[in-house]
């Protein structure tokens, strides 16, 4: 095959209003890397984007094969991005592998750009190929930019004092420049990150940035059809404000030092490593100059005990995990729930059951956060809807479990985790401070007595004077808090610390409706990351006329005190969930709504025609 | 200004709390803790600064009984939760009070790591060798063949030694007594307190309903001095009621062997002398025990080194010095940014 061979169709130079791309390749490829660096940049050019890192549990399978794949997709715009795109517009394949297990997503017409110099006989066979697909017609339906990029790296990097293999390996930058200057984007951003990163070892700086303005250089300079593959994607509209790119991770990693400092505590973060959930310990472990005191425990257990131990000292603890560990601590959670100490425990959930599908992303740990305790226990759970808005529920989550004395489960999963968006800076100043007052009055004190209002016991700091205490696991005194096995006693001290959370439901804000009106024939209710799919399918099945209405939970326990009159003036409620149906059960359990489940459970998450073809099907009946 | 007056120092009872205690008549838990609350008193510490976390047994419920601070847990945590007050508050002073099953079965793993990291906690492990709140199953100190409703025929497994785990786990400070010797039981708990970093002290205690007499041969008051050595930093290792027996190393070897002093035996200046700062040594005298030798009580090991949580907020000190005033602001702009301007 010739170099750089080209098998475009003739293509008209395009304005578009947004475009989905996938790189993939090896794990061993940087395809995050190259992910993260078209986000800022895309970013800083103005677009509003939604992105989707997909890669396996390995951390570096076999070289080329399917399982090995690793990718990550981008959806952005010149509009409202909010879902990483149904079908990519542009797929990046480093190797046959990635081909393999990508092109079936691509849009009919789409572009497939693949870097030939993989294409071997050896990479073929263990990516499952009898034949090499760029020589048959088996990628007809695509348009196929056929480059060897491998060798364009080695020739990019000649002057660079690196190895040929230092130098491969910057072949993701190759393409980098190449799709800069496909989509007309600035390379300065990157540049300068790649100095930065590599600032002990120029001379791999050296090879990269070269590699990234070669790859652009070529776009330009390759004799390809006059303009024909340069689109254009002018900057959405966002409000004015000061904006940055930001994962679900990060937002809320930053919420819980928000939070923590609205009440005035030490934040105590306890954590055990666990796929996706390590990424709030490594964020955290970087802010001690925030007062944040991270630690990385012997098991998930000791991560709950040891939050729960600076609760009862006093700080703000909180602890993290993903499915398999959260179960792990849920002795612990029923230790915090009598002992009625504030703890936050982040659940980034992922495909199960048992080890599962680690990396991939999944929403069925919402029985385990409402029920998933021996006895009667209940407690406080909230769930983030998009990755910017992890911010603002991790506040919520502080200001419930210090003011209620509670724990909190606090659900993301690992799309919202890993996936990044733009986010306008709140007003930090604007953010309504809720100091805790722990009790120093001694007179007339009770461990157990109760705030009239919340219900909540008072919070006390060991090494205050005249409040020496004991609390503890076994069942305790109504007020005094001294062990109790009286029957009656149990049986009140069951009901308020139900109650304690019921009460909750009065302190958050009503339901509202999101999209549509407030009462029809059909409302879609979700909670988590579908937030973007649904709010996107409804709003194309309203601007085709469908009547349907879209809701979305953040407070999934206590539920708002409006959910179940709203409900009701719906005639159906679909439940889309990346579940078999958790959320519906709740509903139906609680309103005895016949709520209809659309459940997904592919590690993947809903594509908005998915959704729409739910709403079409239930509005035809 | 307000006036000042003299706090007067406590006493053992103002270490007590209101409520009865619920441990069998005879346990050897009583001893304990009045050791413990004579301890606290001699210590000259204040009721509001101490923490007693516990986990789940007999044991566990020590806390109760002290008018400190205390928190009841759950089967095994106390040492996790007691890392966590920790890290919470540096200042208090925080004790674990466990048992061979809740700190060597259940909690076994949370233990080890708050001995290897050296968190300044004293963990007070009271070894009965038996599960008394369940009724009476061997735990994993149960000598091997003990029967119990769980091993009717006799246990099987090897039993652990509380002391050479701890050694093993590279605690800094392991101590050694016994329940009733109320002589150096208070003295051993402030030497433990003193010490920072983890402390880790085994209690031989005598569990009368389901494992009585389990250490007669060496805890007995009328053999005690010929069946137990009580080691002091820089003496030699000589007991015996009349110290007429010593310890050295077999000659060529590793290995200890008992010597008779004085005449016809050997001079005190060829015996071992105690060095708590030598683990290796503290190994071997942690192995022996009755009948071939004594029992090693006292402080076996104490060399100390910075505690864990001294070490995190040093390094939270060194990063807030870098870094100056650290706002919510400051850290929502970190990184790229840019700005959206009004139309």
């Amino acid at each position: 095959m010739a170099e750089a061979a080209l098998t475009l169709e003739e293509v008209p130079r395009e304005e578009l209003d947004a475009a989905v791309i996938r790189f993939a390749g090896d794990s061993g490829d940087g395809m995050q890397l190259t992910g993260g660096r078209f986000t800022e940049t895309t970013a800083l050019a103005g677009n509003d984007l939604t992105t989707f890192p997909d890669f396996p549990a390995e951390i570096r399978a076999p070289v080329g094969t399917t399982y090995g794949v690793s990718a990550f997709q981008i959806n952005f715009g010149s509009r409202n991005v909010m879902t990483a795109g149904d079908v990519p517009d542009v797929l990046i394949c480093m190797n046959p592998a990635a081909l393999k297990t990508n092109v079936g997503d691509l849009r009919e017409g789409g572009l497939v750009i693949v870097d030939t110099g993989t294409f071997t006989d050896k990479n073929l066979q263990k990516a499952g190929y009898e034949a090499n697909p760029l020589d048959d017609d088996s990628l007809s339906r695509y348009r196929v930019m056929a480059i060897d990029i491998s060798k364009l790296t080695l020739e990019a990097v000649k002057e660079c004092e690196v190895t040929k293999k230092e130098g491969l390996r910057a072949k993701n930058l190759w393409t980098l420049g190449l799709i800069y200057w496909m989509y007309d984007r600035d390379l300065a951003a990157t540049v300068e990150w790649l100095g930065t990163k590599f600032a002990k070892l120029p001379s791999i700086a050296e090879a990269n940035i070269a590699c990234l303005k070669a790859g652009h250089a070529f776009g330009e300079t390759a004799e390809l059809p006059d303009g024909a593959l340069v689109y254009e994607i002018k900057p959405a509209t966002f409000r004015p404000g000061l904006y940055r790119t930001v994962t679900g991770t990060e937002a809320m990693a930053w919420g819980l030092v928000a939070g923590a400092k609205l009440a005035g505590l030490k934040l105590v973060f306890s954590s055990y490593p666990i796929t996706p959930a390590s990424s709030v310990l490594h964020v955290l472990a970087r802010l001690k100059a925030y007062d944040v005191v991270t630690f990385q425990a012997e098991d998930e257990i000791a991560a709950a005990c040891a939050a729960i131990g600076s609760s009862y000292a006093g700080a703000l603890g909180v602890t993290s995990s993903s499915g398999p560990g959260v179960a792990l601590k849920t002795e612990a959670l029923g230790l915090a729930i009598t002992a009625e100490l504030p703890l936050i425990l982040i659940n980034s959930q992922r495909a199960g059951p048992s080890t599962g599908m680690p990396t991939k992303t999944e929403q069925s740990d919402l029985y385990l956060a409402v029920y998933g305790r021996n006895a009667d226990a209940p407690l406080v759970v909230l769930a983030a809807r998009s990755s910017a808005e992890a911010f603002d529920v991790a506040i919520e989550a502080v200001r419930l479990a210090t003011r209620y004395m509670t724990p909190v489960v606090l659900l993301s999963d690992t799309f919202i985790a890993n996936a990044a968006e733009p986010w306008r800076l709140p007003d930090v100043g604007a953010l309504e401070p809720f100091p805790v007052a722990f009790r120093t009055e001694t007179e007339g004190f009770q461990p157990y007595e109760r705030d009239p209002e919340t219900l909540a016991r008072p919070w006390v700091r060991p090494g205050t004077p005249g409040l020496e205490h004991r609390i503890g696991g076994l069942e305790k005194d109504y007020s005094s808090g001294n062990v109790s096995y009286d029957p009656a006693n149990h049986q009140r001290m069951t009901d308020v610390r139900h109650e304690k959370i019921a009460r909750i439901a009065d302190d958050i804000p009503e339901q509202t409706v999101d999209q549509g009106p407030d009462r029809g024939p059909l409302a879609v209710v979700g909670w988590g990351s579908t937030y973007g799919p649904i709010s996107r399918a409804v709003e194309r099945t309203r601007s085709a006329g469908i009547s349907v209405s879209h809701i979305h939970l953040r407070h999934l326990s206590p539920l708002p005190r409006n959910l179940g009159e709203l409900l009701a003036g719906f005639d159906k409620v679909l439940v889309p969930e990346m579940n078999m149906g958790q959320l519906a059960t709740v509903l139906r359990e609680r309103y005895l709504v016949p709520a209809v489940s659309v459940p997904k459970v592919t590690g993947k998450p809903f594509k908005i025609v998915e959704i729409m073809d739910a709403i079409h099907a239930h509005s035809e009946a | 200004m307000n006036d000042t007056v003299a706090i007067p120092a406590l006493t053992p009872q103002d270490f007590t709390s209101d409520q009865e205690v619920r441990w069998c008549p005879g346990c050897g838990d009583y001893a304990i803790i009045k050791a413990v609350r004579k301890a606290l008193a001699e210590i000259g510490t204040e009721t509001k600064d101490v923490v007693f976390v516990s986990g789940i047994g007999c044991a566990a419920r020590f806390p109760y009984y002290m008018a400190t601070y205390g928190f009841h847990t759950i089967h095994g945590r106390a040492p996790a939760i007691a890392t966590g007050v920790k890290l919470a508050n540096p200042e208090l002073d925080v004790w674990v009070v466990s048992g061979d099953g809740d700190g060597l079965s259940i909690g076994g793993n949370h233990t080890l790591h708050a001995l290897r990291r050296n968190v300044d906690l004293n963990i007070l492990l009271f070894n009965n060798e038996i599960y008394g709140l369940t009724k009476g199953q061997y735990s994993p100190t149960s000598r091997e063949g003990t029967r119990s409703p769980s091993t009717p025929l006799g246990s099987v497994d090897h039993a652990l030694s509380a002391t050479r785990f701890a050694l093993g786990a590279g605690a800094r400070f392991v101590a050694r007594a016994v329940d009733t010797d109320q002589k150096r039981l208070p003295g051993i708990l402030k030497a433990a307190h003193a010490h920072k970093g983890t402390s880790f002290v085994e209690i031989f205690q005598n569990c009368i309903v389901y494992n009585d007499g389990a250490f007669d041969a060496f805890a007995e008051r009328k053999t005690a001095p010929e069946t137990q050595i009580f080691l002091e930093h820089g003496k030699p290792l000589v007991f015996g009621k009349d110290r007429d027996r010593g310890l050295r190393l077999a000659p060529g070897t590793f290995s200890l062997e008992v010597v008779p002093l004085g005449e016809g035996g050997v001079d005190e200046g060829d015996l071992l002398v105690h060095d708590q700062t030598n683990r290796p040594l503290a190994g071997i005298l942690a192995e022996m025990e009755p009948p071939d030798f004594p029992m090693a009580l006292g402080v076996l090991f104490c060399n100390p080194e910075e505690s864990y949580e001294a070490a995190v907020y040093a390094q939270i000190d060194e990063a807030k010095e870098a870094s100056g005033p650290a706002g919510i602001d400051k850290l929502l702009r970190s990184g790229h940014t840019w700005t959206v301007e009004a139309r």
